[in-house]
């Protein structure tokens, strides 16, 4: 039997691969031609560590490649070599993006544009590879631009943003991009990949400028500082952490005009919310089955929406006010955990529930806690949520604890 | 709206990029026809170890929206069809990714199919498969198991003969032209393995099972507890010491109940014991301390715990006392030892029977001799119809991207 053949939809001269989140990564790296990349296998991170030297072993991709002995000298040569000037990638999952934490903590303040990949994965003990978004979480208060992204296509063009937006002179702050363990990492999919010349058009080299440690440019890079100074550099870091807001703007509408594609709301992802009641709002491939219940629940005439919040840090907080200060309650689904934090909510949910203190209306908000270590987060557990929402909103009173779900009690 | 699910059964390691490029042919050759495919792995079955099974999923559908219900997901909860490429599965499969024995159409949907590379035929598989409460079909393709492992490929046309089936089963999702012209583009493609394909379509033999057919066994399982019942701190408790066999004589080890590990087996050691010295070395060296220690201080493997790795075989110095017999021609996990009690004439004559047989005695994987490998493919190629001629492994690597 003949199948008809339908035109494979894509932008005029890309190319269709069927490839893994970590392999669309590295698709991005090799069109950003990065100059140096350290490696230290950890799953799921270390899949895009062997698409890199897959990539540089076919002669597709020209970069020092570093094997390191462990992750904090990981973080330190690309730290080292992106002052000199390259353009360098490395990443790390769980406990190895732990063991870096040294060298993550002094990135941000030498202003240093790193750009990295966590593979999503639960923190040791037990040792486990499933997603957790805890590691990735743990930079949120230094100076690291986080981002999350939901299919390999959005990791090929964030990728592609990363280096545009963290290598402007007004921001030079490390990126880390996290993607989900298994389902992102591990999953192949139909990927639209751009040409060298698109993404030339739209990256500009990496120039370091004034910062550049070279002989004709003498400078000291981390002198040692007392009282009289770190104030005054925390302050120029929370500044460049605000221009990123406007760069990241900027950077994703000329994504846009390049490549023919990309959210007009860089920030995060509203799906069915224009007359949403009820919105949900979760991170990473979460979306997935919420997209499917959601789907089903207006077949029923409920009227839910789901926000994806792509950006962490730099948080869009008046944007997402002004999104969530509609609806009759918010639901925070949480793939992480803060324990001991105000009302046993995960860290998406207080970051949420403080920024919408100041909002004119403040819906009723209810945290969740789901998916943790990789457990798949089922249609039943987003109806369940959807219910004590819509039930919040009717009671207009906010729980005072954290469901879980999906848990065996 | 209409979509298409397969998973494929495969031996870790020895089996993954077979498994990996029959999942990608399939989304490939859906992609002709202007559907949306994903391909993935079960990923609690990695890091995988030398053929303990673990599964691999494609899953093709007419529009994004509609695969999205399959994204994010461990595995689908019902496939259209299961692809086994190893025989020996047919018993069951326990795998990293869950607690207990699984049937291997446990996930194939009433009417599905399952399409198996074997020698064997429908009756003798049908006396391992399990039971379904629904009608199913059982394909097959002529074919040993191919093994081969993670740094070489095999190249004896399983991947294209599995997707030239699949036309043959599913052609309003995959039509022969289709997967004949994504074969030909992958990087492993070739003329012979579009010729492969077609004649694999051709040739299919699909034989429906009724509900009443099938191997009887409940296959094990567990009851996972609850956060509550848990011991705390990551704890679990250690594996009691063992127990003579009996009256106070021997040895039986108390073994992992959770974790039984025979289904990684293709091979088991069958054992003489008329010939054993009691030299103790099977006993000593089996990494799984399968051995019981019986009465009479002999070694009986206990099929329970044996995961066939052959090292008892390696390490006994009598002659022909322990022969690795393949898989496929044992129906029972049942103890060798007891059955040379009950009657030494009768387990002599059914020994012999096992291991003199060479198809049985020969390595299911691994190669023992330089050109082996040569040998044996040209053997099963002209037996799976296809003439090899040179150019075999990749012809298309010149095209070669990521």
């Amino acid at each position: 039997m003949a199948v008809e053949t339908r035109a494979a939809p894509g932008v005029a001269d890309d190319k269709e691969m069927l490839i893994s989140g970590s392999e669309a990564c590295a698709e991005a790296l090799a069109l950003a031609d990065i100059d140096v990349v350290t490696a230290y296998p950890i799953r799921p991170y270390d899949t895009v560590m062997q698409a890199i030297a897959r990539k540089i072993a076919n002669g597709h991709l020209v970069a020092e490649y570093i094997v390191a002995e462990g992750e904090h000298s990981q973080f330190e040569i690309v730290k080292h070599a992106s002052t000199v000037g390259a353009r360098v990638f490395c990443g790390s999952s769980g406990v190895g993006w732990m063991y870096a934490m040294e060298c993550l903590t002094v990135t941000p303040p030498l202003r240093v544009p790193m750009i990295c990949m966590v593979g999503n994965r639960a923190l040791d003990d037990p040792g486990a590879f499933g997603v957790e978004h805890n590691d990735a979480l743990v930079v949120r208060d230094l100076g690291w631009m986080l981002i999350w992204v939901d299919t390999a296509q959005e990791m090929l063009d964030t990728t592609l943003l990363a280096y545009r937006i963290a290598e402007d002179r007004r921001v030079f702050l490390p990126l880390a991009m996290s993607a989900d363990g298994a389902f992102l990492t591990h999953s192949q999919a139909l990927v639209q990949v751009p040409t060298r010349a698109k993404v030339e058009k739209f990256l500009p080299r990496y120039d370091r400028g004034d910062l550049l440690l070279h002989p004709d440019n003498p400078i000291t890079v981390a002198p040692q500082a007392n009282e009289d100074w770190v104030i005054e550099i925390r302050r120029q870091n929370n500044e460049a952490m605000a221009r990123a807001s406007t760069v990241i703007e900027e950077a994703y509408a000329e994504f846009r005009t390049v490549f023919g594609r990309g959210p007009e709301n860089p920030w995060f992802e509203e799906y069915m919310t224009d007359d949403a009641e009820i919105i949900l709002l979760g991170m990473g491939t979460i979306s997935l089955p919420f997209k499917v219940a959601i789907r089903q629940m207006r077949a029923e005439g409920k009227k839910v929406g789901l926000i994806r919040p792509r950006w962490f840090r730099p948080f869009p907080t008046e944007r997402l006010v002004r999104a969530l200060e509609g609806a009759h309650a918010i639901g925070v689904i949480d793939r992480d955990y803060s324990f001991g934090s105000p009302f046993g909510s995960g860290v998406l949910a207080n970051e949420i529930r403080a920024a919408m203190y100041n909002a004119d209306t403040r819906p009723p908000l209810l945290s969740f806690i789901c998916g943790l270590g990789g457990r798949e987060v089922t249609l039943p557990d987003v109806y369940k949520a959807t219910e004590m929402c819509f039930e919040a909103a009717r009671s207009g009173k906010s729980p005072q604890r954290t469901s879980w779900l999906g848990v065996r009690e | 709206m209409a979509a298409f699910t397969c998973e494929v059964v495969y031996r870790g390691i020895f089996q993954k990029n077979l498994a990996a490029r029959i999942c990608r042919g399939i989304v490939l050759s859906a992609r002709k026809a202007g559907r949306w495919g994903i391909a993935f792995g079960r990923y609690g079955d990695s890091p995988q170890r030398n053929g303990i099974p673990a599964k691999d999923f494609a899953i093709v559908a007419d529009s994004q929206e509609e695969l999205e219900q399959n994204m994010a997901r461990y595995e689908p909860k019902e496939v259209d069809v299961t692809i086994c490429v190893d025989d020996t599965l047919s018993k069951g499969v326990e795998s990293w990714a869950w607690y207990g024995l699984q049937p291997i159409n446990r996930l194939t949907l009433p009417g599905g199919t399952v399409l198996m590379t074997s020698l064997q035929s429908p009756d003798e598989l049908l006396r391992d498969i399990h039971k379904k409460d629904a009608p199913w079909n059982l394909a097959l393709i002529r074919a040993k198991a191919s093994f081969s492992g993670l740094w070489v490929y095999r190249e004896d046309h399983t991947e294209a003969r599995i997707l030239g089936a699949l036309a043959r089963l599913k052609p309003e999702f995959l039509s022969l032209e289709a997967v004949g012209q994504a074969i030909a583009e992958a990087e492993w493609g070739s003329d012979l393995k579009v010729a492969s394909a077609r004649k694999a379509h051709d040739r299919l033999e699909v034989r429906p099972v009724t509900m009443a057919e099938g191997n009887g066994e409940v296959p094990f399982s567990f009851e996972m507890p609850k956060w509550w019942e848990m011991r705390e701190g990551v704890t679990i408790p250690a594996i009691p010491v063992g127990k003579p066999m009996e009256g106070g004589k021997g040895y039986v080890p108390e073994r992992n109940p959770y974790f039984k590990k025979y289904t990684t087996r293709t091979m088991r050691p069958v054992i003489d014991f008329d010939k054993c010295v009691k030299c103790t070395l099977c006993w000593l060296q089996c990494p799984d301390s399968c051995f019981d220690i019986t009465p009479d201080g002999l070694y009986d493997a206990n099929m329970e715990s044996c995961c066939g790795c052959g090292v008892c075989e390696a390490v006994c110095p009598a002659k022909d006392c322990v022969t690795m017999v393949n898989e496929a021609v044992f129906d029972d996990n049942a103890s060798q030892w007891e059955m040379w009690r009950h009657d030494k004439g009768q387990y002599h004559t059914w020994l012999v029977d096992k291991i003199s047989d060479t198809r049985h005695v020969a390595r299911s994987h691994g190669f023992r001799f330089r050109g082996q490998y040569q040998e044996e493919i040209k053997a099963e190629l002209d037996s799976g119809g296809v003439t090899i001629t040179a150019g075999i492994p990749g012809e298309n690597a010149d095209r070669k991207q990521a």
